[in-house]
């Protein structure tokens, strides 16, 4: 009783207060809990927010001396330049292209991956298969893209094998025509099986009465695996869709700058290593973050759009 | 009760074996193709191909890249980073997780809006180069640790996870008198043992497995970490030296350089791939209370 008294004597004092005064005294009395929000905001205010505030470098024609504030306005002329020169549509296709032929290939695989592994019987074999789908996913994109080299060279295993129906080795890692699908399968090879986990996991919380009276109705394994199971995923499908859609054009610098060779190029140069290259291997600080600007705008878009779309699509279930 | 299978049933689920069968195949024969390459002399493995007889396999691989000194420090340095990664980005994601799991924190929202954000935009690649270099982090441990130590999926999941604690174990600690300092550390800190380790260990192996910021910030060889020595060992020598005129000293050069590439890959990659399978129920746990989100 005495408590309900105290804590309405409290609540009555607090309304008393203007809401600034609530606040400081709310600050006061839980100082602890801002004590542990400091570090996660001073690092993410510096290492985020301040190259943000940085990124006006696009604008500038950047001298060392002067600085990033000093240095002099030019507007939008980095972009242009970019825009306007031969590179731009290559590189602007190629990672498009890259991306979104790589999220259509491999979005489907994880999934398809999840119903198969969902129909087996014998738990401890699914588990079993379940681990080796899984390992590629912990080997490091330098030794996934070393394993490329030596089972695509001229010499390698693969052209081996080939030898016997062309007898002419191809050129895997030199001829720009193989990068993109060497990229998209190496990575589905990879990522597939982890990324498989989430549709696993849904699945196996059917509830297998369901399986057992449409299969009683004469349902076939398809005709259930189309009613019953695919339905079930059906959200987890949209929000990975909208996750990778959005990240179309950060496609990872990583693999493709590894992947790279002299000969290659002219597939494989995508705007994230060309931002590396021209930036600091070039030293072309201001025309670069212009060129990585424009990227991060293309980005923020096509997530917009894309939750949008999927939004229509998924009767009003989006990302927000 | 199981259902009964209709002869179309059996035939896919026999079909569906013989997939995923392939599918584990397709995931285990070029794994096993680098293991036993690492045994074998890169000539004869030209020649022949692989072979399964031990009298033709030889430790000279290993044994050559052991004595790599650059090889041993990478691992050293990536041991070091990981770990100091791992501790700096759990404890600054979870401290803020844990307040943000709070409703008596004012402004939560804002601050939480202001963590999401970054994860869609962000300055780039030159800005924050820029920004490192004038902290004058270039070539320092710290450039590696510091800027990418805001984890803003592990705040979010961490502060799932402490809405989740129930409040009347709160309560009662504060009835007993103990701070929320003491709150925090004595009775939520040692609830929270499973979340930390999942996120300590996603954060472990994706700082041993990237390369990009130790590329980019770590000029000083003495730092690199295993994956720039593994990039420099598969990936750069792909353009043999053509400078040395001896025809001799090339051959065995080149050679050299072909046998560490196996043993390379297996000593970098072993240590993580015999780990995960005892491991493997945590790491799912990290995919699963992500997609809860």
């Amino acid at each position: 009783m005495e408590n309900t008294v105290e804590v309405d004597r409290r609540g009555a004092a607090l309304r008393r207060r203007s809401s600034t005064g609530r606040v400081l005294h709310g600050m006061k009395k839980h100082y602890f809990l801002y004590l542990l929000l400091a570090p996660a905001l001073v690092l993410t205010l510096i290492f985020k927010y301040v190259p943000m505030y940085g990124a006006v470098i696009a604008f500038k024609d950047f001298s060392p001396i002067k600085g990033i504030m000093g240095s002099e306005w030019v507007g939008w002329k980095h972009f242009e330049k970019f825009l306007s020169s031969p590179n731009f549509d290559v590189i602007f296709m190629n990672t498009l292209k890259l991306s979104l032929f790589g999220l259509l290939c491999s979005f489907p695989v994880p999934i398809l991956l999840a119903l198969m592994l969902n129909q087996i019987r014998r738990a401890s074999v699914k588990k079993n298969v379940q681990l080796f789908l899984y390992a590629p996913n912990f080997i490091s994109v330098v030794v996934i893209v070393g394993m490329l080299f030596i089972f695509l060279s001229p010499t390698g295993p693969i052209n081996h094998l080939l030898a016997w129906i062309t007898g002419e080795p191809l050129m895997f890692m030199s001829d720009p025509k193989y990068f993109r699908w060497i990229y998209i399968l190496s990575d589905i090879w990879q990522g597939a099986g982890w990324a498989s986990i989430i549709y696993v996991a849904a699945l196996a919380n059917v509830d297998p009465e369901l399986h057992n009276a449409a299969g009683l109705d004469g349902a076939n394994l398809l005709q259930r695996i189309r009613h019953i199971d695919l339905p079930t995923i059906r959200p987890i499908m949209a929000i990975v869709f909208i996750l990778a859609a959005g990240g179309i054009m950060s496609i990872g610098f990583e693999k493709a700058y590894l992947m790279q060779t002299s000969m290659n190029l002219p597939a494989s140069e995508i705007i994230a290593t060309y931002v590396y290259k021209v930036g600091l291997q070039s030293g072309d600080y201001a025309y670069s973050a212009a060129v990585g600007l424009f990227n991060s705008v293309i980005n923020v878009v096509l997530l917009v759009t894309v939750n949008l779309i999927v939004k229509k699509l998924n009767e009003g279930e989006g990302l927000y | 009760m199981a259902v009964k299978h209709s002869r179309f049933d059996r035939l896919l689920l026999s079909l569906n074996a013989v997939f995923l069968a392939l599918a584990v195949l397709i995931v285990v024969v070029p794994l096993v193709y680098i293991v036993v390459a690492s045994f074998m002399d890169p000539t004869v493995l030209l020649n022949q191909g692989l072979s399964f007889r031990f009298s033709d396999w030889t430790l000279d691989g290993y044994k050559k890249i052991l004595e790599n000194p650059a090889m041993l420090r990478g691992f050293g340095n990536a041991v070091l980073y990981s770990a100091a990664f791992a501790v700096v980005t759990v404890s600054v994601s979870i401290f803020a997780g844990y307040a943000l799991s709070h409703a008596q924190l004012a402004g939560r929202r804002f601050f939480m809006t202001l963590f999401v954000v970054t994860m869609f935009f962000g300055g780039g690649l030159i800005p924050t180069y820029l920004l490192v270099k004038q902290l004058g982090m270039l070539n320092t441990v710290w450039a590696v640790i510091i800027p990418g130590a805001v984890n803003v999926w592990n705040i979010i999941l961490s502060r799932t996870f402490f809405k989740g604690v129930p409040n009347e174990l709160k309560e009662a600690a504060n009835v007993d008198g103990a701070s929320e300092a003491g709150i925090f550390f004595r009775i939520v800190l040692p609830l929270s043992k499973p979340i930390i380790f999942v996120l300590a260990l996603y954060a472990f192996v994706g700082q041993w497995n990237s390369y990009f910021d130790a590329m980019i910030y770590l000029e000083d060889a003495k730092l690199h970490p295993l994956q720039l020595v593994l990039r420099s060992i598969l990936i750069q020598n792909q353009a043999a030296p053509g400078m040395i005129s001896d025809q001799l000293a090339m051959n065995e050069l080149k050679r050299l350089s072909e046998m560490i590439k196996y043993s390379a890959i297996v000593i970098s990659s072993l240590p993580l791939l015999v780990m995960y399978p005892f491991f493997q129920k945590y790491f799912e746990k990290g995919v699963l209370v992500g997609s809860l989100k």
